[in-house]
């Protein structure tokens, strides 16, 4: 396959993940600006918000105050944003046109029928209603895709490159995701395990459809560890981890058998997967979350990359 | 006389080049006043240099190197004896016939301005074309400002004729142009040129060579309002600076490219004619 | 105004044997089921997004081609005919090219003038260091052909670089079978659904000796926003070869890969859709991201096959197409079967002061010009339009020719006030290998939609038809 094929379908589904991963970003925000405790000041959910999109400096540049209004606009159409929701839907239906052959009609439909509805909306106006019923419907977008994917896609190197894009994506953003709050919910004041605590962990859960599942794993209250052990090395967890590199595992060497050699990638994949197996949440704790989901974000990259140069140029 | 030559093209890369690939054309022809003692040119990376030769005879080279590059060298050294002509060229590969010289190209094309320039010139000499190139010659000299930077390798002939400036090979097409705008044959010559104020250059030279009935292929120097006699090298005609060009290249990467170039071209000792 | 020969109707009242089963179908056929037909016929375009983007449209509008339900038919020994002509003109324009870029035996014989070979802007310097295979340079062709009579099929233009339409050939059959199954059951239509196989054959037939028993073929576009893309894709697709862009392809020790997620994979044969100075920055246009670094020095060491071979454009500007008939005679020594337009040369005087002086009934056209562009159609221009176009002429008469307004034959269509009829011309693909030369039986029927109107391109409101070859019983009972 071209190269360029693979690089396009490779990015198309970050995109489209990315998308999905920004609208739960904002999800969270915007539930817990709901929450009583919000009110006092502890915290700025909507700081937390740009920090986990990583658009800080592209944020402050364009607005003095990160509020509500200003981060919800920002990240679904700002106009200096590289990476705002419209942005990612318009990127990932350019690569799928460009790639029109490589990927089954139902998969560009849901893609250009997307891209044809972000024409149709007024992104800039939107009441709490309209925000709600727009994330809502990215999400779906994301939902549909992969599902569509997943079911009209012949499982040659087409469908594996569109999967290496999503999980790399989906595992950046889980860390990303998990660092932010991490340093959110522990405010100096207050103790891990207080009431804030409990509300922000809560949201963040409910915003990654996750919720219920914790329940079912773990069937005890919501602890700040036990979120972290169930969004980092449980595998029964779709977005954990060690999930998405149990997935990255497999398809680098579906490719492999397919190509019939190996090289960097497979090496850094095994390699993270590993250490993944080989940690537990009490080491994670001592050595530090922070620091270990910073590692983690770097090879994470370093895997990105390394596909990048391996197949993809 | 005897000329010596050095000539190095470095490439230096900030960050390095996934890989490069480029034509040169920086092996001269003999001819009856320039004969090729040695000549060698090298690149010092791991590739091979394919020989050819383009339509018009132009010794070119090919290679392609494969990145990571950070940095690149082509180096030509030679020695290369020349004798006066008084600006005559003789005895030169020729595979095309007259007429073809006269056909413009884009980097070439006279507009209105060029058009004017080259009939006024003309008439001054009732269009005597011998008197006409001399004019013409003299008058880019003498009218034109030697200023490098103000134009680059796809600067047109009409425009630098407009400012007036340019460098040797902006003067030689608007020479070219000029030229065919009246029914001449004429080509551009890219080369080397022996100074006397420094044996240091900073780039190879370019000129024009055109053709008389009954003399034939002259060469005319526009930059230095001179004929060409035996202090040029030529190394590469064409009806452009395009077809001429002593080295085009390409790289995939290796943005922050610095590019550094230096002639030495002095006399050699000389074997005295018997 | 000239007469015009219907080709359903002749130039008489009856029907012409060969449309006797479409004129009654059609006849038989409920109007609003017709109606409901070219409905679909639309939107079964614009699903499969067979468009093309108009030059000079600021807007860079998709449009799709309007597409005439009713077929044009050509009977199976009209074709016969024809087919032989295109084999020989084409032959004829393959030497021609091999000869411009070799002895030029053409221009010493005096058959056409040395400027207008070695000072055309088409001419590529380059190729006289480079033989293609079997002397094989225009190795897809497109010749646009019009009928003026029973018997008469003349050559309006050559189209030897990157001839596109192939496509609406291909797509316009495919819309009439879903469309017309019952009609075209009761049909015997030579098929063209093989073109893709046939191209693919021709393709491999050219391949280097350095190729392997199954050559690599690709198709090159310039990309996405090129106006004939969708054709580009298209073939890539029915090929099942990979449709690459300049930047997928490279150039190592004079052989062309091209980048894979399995590491460079050798090419041997480029189907180039990109224009001769984009091909490759070294060579041609230094500022071409289109293009190969290094692609015109691993073609001419043999290393990779280019169709068309570079610099074809010589034997298709509209000054030497009015050579065309003794090029023909001088390279095939026989007189040419299909017989070229009147046209007149204004970079010749007389025929200037001729063109000058009957501006009105003529069409006067650019050298270089095509698509439609840089034309004037006398009798359908203003006063003013002719003299600002005379003016041109005067001012630089080689880049002008003129040819009789052409009795176009016409071809019934259904436009707003019902069935009538409109203009129409026809490009049929040859194909040259070094095998042999293939030729699909059909090709595209261009139609001047607009009512009187001459003019067949796209971008000036032309349409497309479905082109039946078909078996018309006693042989010549046309």
């Amino acid at each position: 396959m071209l190269a360029r094929t693979a690089d396009n379908l490779f990015w198309l589904s970050r995109y489209v993940e990315r998308a999905e991963s920004l609208a739960r970003i904002l999800d969270v925000a915007l539930r817990l600006a709901t929450l009583p405790s919000a009110y006092a000041g502890t915290s700025n959910e909507w700081e937390s918000a740009i920090d986990t999109a990583a658009c800080r400096e592209a944020f402050y540049a364009a607005f003095p105050v990160a509020n509500e209004k200003n981060v919800t606009a920002f990240i679904i159409a700002g106009e200096t944003n590289p990476t705002s929701i419209r942005r990612c839907i318009e990127i990932a239906r350019h690569n799928a046109r460009a790639v029109r052959t490589a990927i089954t009609t139902e998969v560009w439909e849901i893609l250009n029928d997307a891209w044809n509805h972000l024409q149709k909306v007024n992104l800039n106006q939107m009441s709490g209603q309209d925000l709600t019923r727009f994330l809502a419907f990215v999400k779906e977008v994301s939902l549909r895709f992969d599902g569509t994917a997943y079911r009209t896609m012949l499982r040659t190197d087409h469908y594996w490159f569109q999967r290496l894009g999503m999980y790399i994506e989906r595992a950046d953003n889980t860390a990303r995701l998990l660092d932010v709050k991490y340093h959110v919910v522990l405010p100096e004041t207050e103790p891990v395990g207080g009431g804030l605590d409990y509300f922000q962990w809560s949201s963040l859960l409910r915003a990654l459809s996750a919720l219920n599942s914790y329940h079912l794993i773990y069937r005890e209250s919501i602890r700040p560890w036990l979120v972290a052990d169930f969004l980092i090395l449980r595998p029964e967890q779709p977005r954990s981890l060690i999930s998405t590199y149990k997935n990255l595992n497999d398809v680098l060497d579906l490719l492999a058998e397919r190509y019939g050699r190996q090289g960097p990638s497979q090496r850094l994949a095994r390699s993270t997967f590993a250490e993944l197996g080989n940690v537990d949440t009490a080491s994670l704790f001592q050595q530090g979350l922070h620091e270990f989901l910073i590692e983690f974000l770097a090879q994470n990259n370093r895997l990105g990359m390394a596909i990048s140069e391996q197949y993809l140029q | 006389m005897r000329l010596r030559l050095r000539h190095e093209t470095n490439y230096d890369y900030a960050e390095p080049a996934r890989g490069a690939i480029q034509v040169l054309r920086l092996t001269p022809r003999n001819h009856a006043t320039q004969f090729v003692r040695r000549w060698r040119v090298e690149i010092d990376a791991d590739c091979r240099l394919e020989r050819d030769e383009d339509a018009y005879g132009n010794i070119t080279h090919i290679f392609s190197i494969d990145g990571p590059i950070e940095r690149m060298r082509i180096l030509v050294d030679g020695e290369i004896d020349t004798s006066a002509s008084a600006g005559v060229v003789r005895g030169s590969l020729e595979r095309f016939p007259l007429g073809y010289w006269t056909s413009e190209t884009p980097l070439t094309a006279a507009g209105e301005g060029l058009r004017e320039f080259a009939s006024d010139l003309s008439a001054q000499d009732g269009g005597d074309p011998f008197a006409f190139l001399h004019r013409l010659n003299t008058t880019i000299f003498e009218n034109f400002t030697f200023l490098p930077g103000a134009t680059d390798t796809a600067t047109r002939a009409e425009e630098v004729f407009q400012h007036r400036s340019g460098v040797c090979q902006d003067f030689a097409q608007v020479f070219l142009a000029a030229a065919r705008q009246m029914g001449i044959p004429a080509r551009y010559v890219s080369g080397y040129f022996l100074r006397t104020d420094t044996d240091q250059q900073q780039a190879g030279h370019a000129w024009a060579e055109a053709h008389i009935a009954g003399i034939g292929w002259v060469g005319f120097d526009p930059a230095h309002g001179l004929c060409a006699d035996e202090r040029y090298i030529r190394l590469a005609t064409g009806r452009d600076y395009l077809e001429a060009a002593p080295i085009r290249g390409s790289r995939l990467g290796g943005q922050g490219e610095s590019l550094s170039v230096a002639v030495s071209l002095h006399e050699g000792r000389e074997i005295k004619e018997q | 105004m000239p007469e015009f020969f219907d080709e359903m109707r002749g130039s008489g009242d009856g029907i012409r044997p060969v449309y006797r089963e479409i004129a009654e179908w059609f006849e038989q056929a409920p109007r609003d089921l017709i109606a409901s037909r070219r409905a679909e016929a639309e939107a079964f375009f614009r699903r499969i997004g067979i468009t093309f983007a108009v030059y000079g449209d600021e807007q860079g509008a998709e449009r799709i081609i309007p597409f005439d339900i009713l077929p044009r038919v050509i009977t199976s020994s009209e074709w016969t005919s024809l087919s032989k002509g295109l084999e020989q003109r084409v032959a004829a324009i393959n030497a021609f090219i091999a000869d411009c870029y070799g002895p030029r035996e053409a221009v010493k014989a005096g058959i056409i003038p040395e400027e207008l070979v070695l000072q055309n802007p088409a001419f590529r310097p380059e190729m006289t260091r480079i033989r293609p295979a079997k002397d094989i340079y225009c190795h897809i062709c497109g010749i646009d052909i019009v009928r003026t009579g029973p018997d008469r099929f003349l050559v309006l233009e050559d189209n030897a670089r990157t001839p596109s339409g192939v496509s609406y050939m291909l797509e316009n059959r495919e819309a009439m079978m879903r469309l017309f199954p019952e009609l075209l059951g009761r049909t015997k239509i030579k098929p063209v659904d093989q073109y893709p196989e046939e191209l693919l054959a021709t393709l491999r037939s050219v391949a280097p000796h350095t190729a392997p028993g199954e050559p690599t073929v690709v198709v090159l576009t310039p990309g996405p926003y090129n106006s004939a893309y969708y054709e580009h894709s298209f073939l890539a697709d029915r090929m099942g070869v990979e449709l690459v862009e300049g930047r997928d392809l490279f150039v190592r020790g004079n052989v062309v890969y091209m980048r894979t997620t399995e590491g460079p994979k050798r090419v041997d044969v480029i189907y180039r859709r990109v224009d001769d100075e984009f091909l490759d920055p070294l060579a041609f246009r230094p500022d071409s991201a289109l293009g190969v670094p290094g692609l015109l020095s691993a073609y001419k060491a043999r290393n990779v096959t280019m169709t068309n071979a570079v610099g074809t454009g010589v034997a298709d500007d509209k000054a030497v197409y009015s050579y065309m008939p003794e090029i023909v005679r001088f390279f095939t020594g026989k007189d040419a079967m299909l017989a070229n337009v009147e046209t007149w040369r204004c970079r010749e005087p007389a025929a200037l002061s001729h063109v000058l002086a009957h501006i009105g009934e003529l069409v006067v056209k650019e050298v270089n010009g095509s698509g439609g562009y840089g034309m004037l159609v006398g009798p359908h221009a203003t006063r003013d339009q002719r003299e600002a176009f005379a003016r041109k002429v005067k001012a630089n008469p080689e880049n002008y020719i003129a040819q009789p307004t052409l009795a176009l034959s016409t071809v019934p269509c259904f436009v707003e006030e019902g069935l009538a009829p409109r203009h129409v011309d026809l490009r049929p693909f040859v194909l040259s290998g070094s095998d042999r030369i293939r030729i699909v039986p059909g090709g595209l029927t261009r139609v001047a939609l607009k009512k009187g109107s001459l003019v067949v391109n796209s971008s000036q409101g032309g349409g497309t038809k479905d082109t039946w070859i078909v078996d018309a019983g006693p042989a010549g009972n046309a």
